[in-house]
This record gives structure tokens, C-alpha cells and sequence, in this order.
């Protein structure tokens, strides 16, 4: 396992998305190799216009035993959720 | 009508007719080297280094048999234009014997490891690409169309075999041994990529076909450059395969596409109309 490349985050903005979106992960030895390879992987059929790649080890993630301190509080306060206004029907795209 | 009439059209159509065989000729040349090679980068498929490169270098192939199909399914309508006969992409791609084939030599040349492979693939994109671009300026409209929407691909091919070439030669003591084999051992088979024969002269001065002959110094300095990145030496000029004329153009080949045809026509012979 030693001898096995960085694993390496990729991600795609796709033809008519504005941001990038997670697509999945692979092996490669530097950044350039990354790209290249998240491009034979991951846009064989013209799925992007952009890549980003990043090292799965710099990826900052939150652990999911702390699920209930972080997102449960949310949850009993509806008075943070914008839905007590009638919008008007001109209003798109909400 | 009188007889001199009748001779200065049959001559006319001569021509004609000669310059359609050398046309369809030539598209066999252009279409038999990417078809032999992605048919050699298939039989990487789930045998690759790691998942990442199997994907990535049957993607080539699969360009490739792209740009063969479009070079074929075009030599099939040139030859129906003289002969009264239509063959489509998938029977000049399958009912062809060897002697029929116009690819390079080069590129029927086994996989070996993933040096050879990885060599034999640089060797052939910077050439390929050279030839491409210089298409894209053919007389034939048709001819210039297929060149520039493969050049956009190999132009990616070609910087990715290169990659491949500075990480194997400058890597470690036993990848930079196995590089350097590799390139020496197909160094032989480039020379013909330089020779044109009367077919492609006539095609030449016509305008249609690229001229190999001025491609050689631009193709040695594209190499030279990479293989020096790569700390591999640059093989002496020796005796070199296919020369005189009697080459893999010429449909004279190594003894390696014989076998690669049998897989690879197998089943369209011994299945005929064989469909999905």
C-alpha cells in the first residue's frame, strides 16, 4: 500500500452547471496526473467543461458522530427558513 | 462521333479513374494505421497498470477507431466510384487480408510492457499529428474535414504519451533501461513514416496528400526534445524497416499482423452479418 498513489478528490462543472460538483476519486502520483486521468475517467462523454482535483487528504470533512451537535439544532428552528412570506407571482426562479 | 473524340474521353477517364485508385489507397493508409493500433490498445483492456491508465488508454483506441471509421467509410465511397463496388468501413476493416493492409509498421508492432507500448504510441502521435495538420489544408474537402477533427484529438495523444515517455525514461534505473529498450527496439520500423511512393507523389503534387517527406525534420525535433526531457538517447540512424518502397504502405508487413487479424476479424468471418 505504500507504493499506491495519493487518492485525489475530482470534480466537474458541467456544460451548463455554474459549480463544480463532486464526481468521485482516483489514483495519480502528482497534480498533473490527476487531471489528466479525471479527464479519461470522468469526461469520456463530454460531461465538463472544468476540472478540479484535489488530494483527498487535504479535504477538511466533518465526522459523522457529530451529526446531532452540528445539524439538530437547525432542525426546531423554523423561524430561520424564509417561508412565512407570500411571494409574489412575478418573483422566478425561488 | 468520331474515333479521336472518343479516345481523348477514354483517356480523360483513365486518369480520372487512376487518381480515384490512388485515392482509395491512400485512404487505406490513412485509415489502417489508427485501426491496427487501437485494435493493439484493446488488448490492454483490464490488463492495464492500474484502472486509471487501462481507461485512459483504451480511450485512445476508441479515437482511434473513430478517425479509422471515418477514413474507411470514405475509402469504401472513393472505391465505388471506379469499381461498381461498395464496400462499407466494417468490411474493408474485417474481410481485408494482410496483404490488403496500408498501416504503418510501427504500429502492428506488439505491446510488450508498458514501455513499448507507451513508445510505440509517442513515436506514432507526433507523427500522426504532423500528418493530420498538414491535411487539414487537402485539396479534397472531404480528406481536410476528417483530418482536423482528429488532429484536436491526437493532439491530446501526443502529450500524453509523452508524459508517459519523461516519467518511464526519467524515473527509476529499471523503468529509464526498459524505456530506452523500447525505443531502440522500434526506433527501425519510423523510417517509412518519412517515404512516399509514386501513390502518395501523385497525391502530392494533386494537392490531396500530406507530404511525409518534409515531416521528418519537424518529427525529429518534437522526439529529440522529449527523449532528451526523458534522458533517453536518441537511437543512431540505422537500417530502418519498409524502406525502398516495400513497406507496410505498400501492404508488405511483419509477420505480427497476421495474428492480430485473426482475432480481430474472427468473429465478422466466421459469423458473416453478425449484428449486435
Amino acid at each position: 500500500m505504500a507504493n499506491e498513489w495519493p487518492l485525489w478528490e475530482v470534480f466537474i462543472r458541467s456544460q451548463h452547471g455554474l459549480a463544480h460538483k463532486h464526481v468521485g476519486s482516483l489514483h495519480a502520483a502528482d497534480p498533473e496526473m490527476a487531471i489528466r486521468n479525471a479527464r479519461d475517467v470522468y469526461t469520456r462523454r463530454n460531461e465538463g467543461v472544468s476540472i478540479w482535483a484535489v488530494r483527498s487528504s487535504d479535504v477538511v470533512a466533518s465526522s459523522p458522530g457529530d451529526k446531532e451537535a452540528l445539524f439538530e439544532p437547525a432542525n426546531s428552528k423554523i423561524y430561520r427558513h424564509p417561508t412565512f412570506f407570500p411571494m409574489p407571482e412575478e418573483v422566478k426562479h425561488l | 462521333m468520331g474515333a479521336g473524340i472518343d479516345t481523348a474521353v477514354d483517356t480523360a477517364t483513365d486518369a480520372e479513374m487512376d487518381n480515384e485508385r490512388r485515392l482509395f489507397d491512400y485512404l487505406l493508409r490513412l485509415g489502417d494505421s489508427p485501426l491496427v493500433l487501437a485494435q493493439r490498445l484493446g488488448e490492454w483492456v483490464g490488463k492495464g497498470p492500474i484502472i486509471e491508465e487501462d481507461l485512459a488508454l483504451t480511450n485512445v483506441g476508441l479515437d482511434l477507431i473513430g478517425q479509422a471509421r471515418l477514413w474507411l467509410s470514405f475509402a469504401g465511397e472513393v472505391e465505388a466510384r471506379y469499381a461498381g463496388k461498395r464496400r462499407d468501413e466494417d468490411q474493408l476493416a474485417f474481410l481485408r487480408d494482410s496483404g490488403e493492409f496500408r498501416n504503418l509498421l510501427l504500429v502492428e508492432q506488439p505491446n510488450g510492457n508498458y514501455g513499448d507500448t507507451t513508445a510505440r504510441q509517442f513515436l506514432f502521435d507526433a507523427w500522426h499529428l504532423l500528418v493530420l495538420r498538414a491535411l487539414a489544408d487537402s485539396a479534397d474537402p472531404r480528406v481536410a474535414e476528417i483530418a482536423v477533427k482528429g488532429a484536436k484529438e491526437v493532439a491530446y495523444h501526443v502529450e500524453r504519451s509523452g508524459d508517459w515517455i519523461i516519467r518511464l525514461g526519467d524515473g527509476t534505473d529499471e523503468s529509464h533501461a526498459k524505456m530506452q529498450a523500447a525505443i531502440d527496439g522500434l526506433w527501425m520500423y519510423t523510417g517509412e513514416m518519412f517515404r512516399a511512393d509514386a501513390t502518395e507523389l501523385a497525391l502530392v503534387d494533386a494537392g490531396v496528400a500530406a507530404d511525409v517527406r518534409a515531416l521528418e525534420a519537424p518529427w525529429r525535433q518534437t522526439v529529440e526534445a522529449l527523449l532528451a526531457e526523458a534522458t533517453i538517447a536518441v537511437p543512431a540512424s540505422g537500417f530502418m524497416q519498409g524502406g525502398r518502397g516495400r513497406g507496410g504502405k505498400q501492404g508488405v508487413h511483419t509477420e505480427h499482423l497476421g495474428h492480430l487479424l485473426a482475432e480481430m476479424q474472427f468473429l465478422p468471418r466466421a459469423y458473416p452479418g453478425a449484428r449486435w
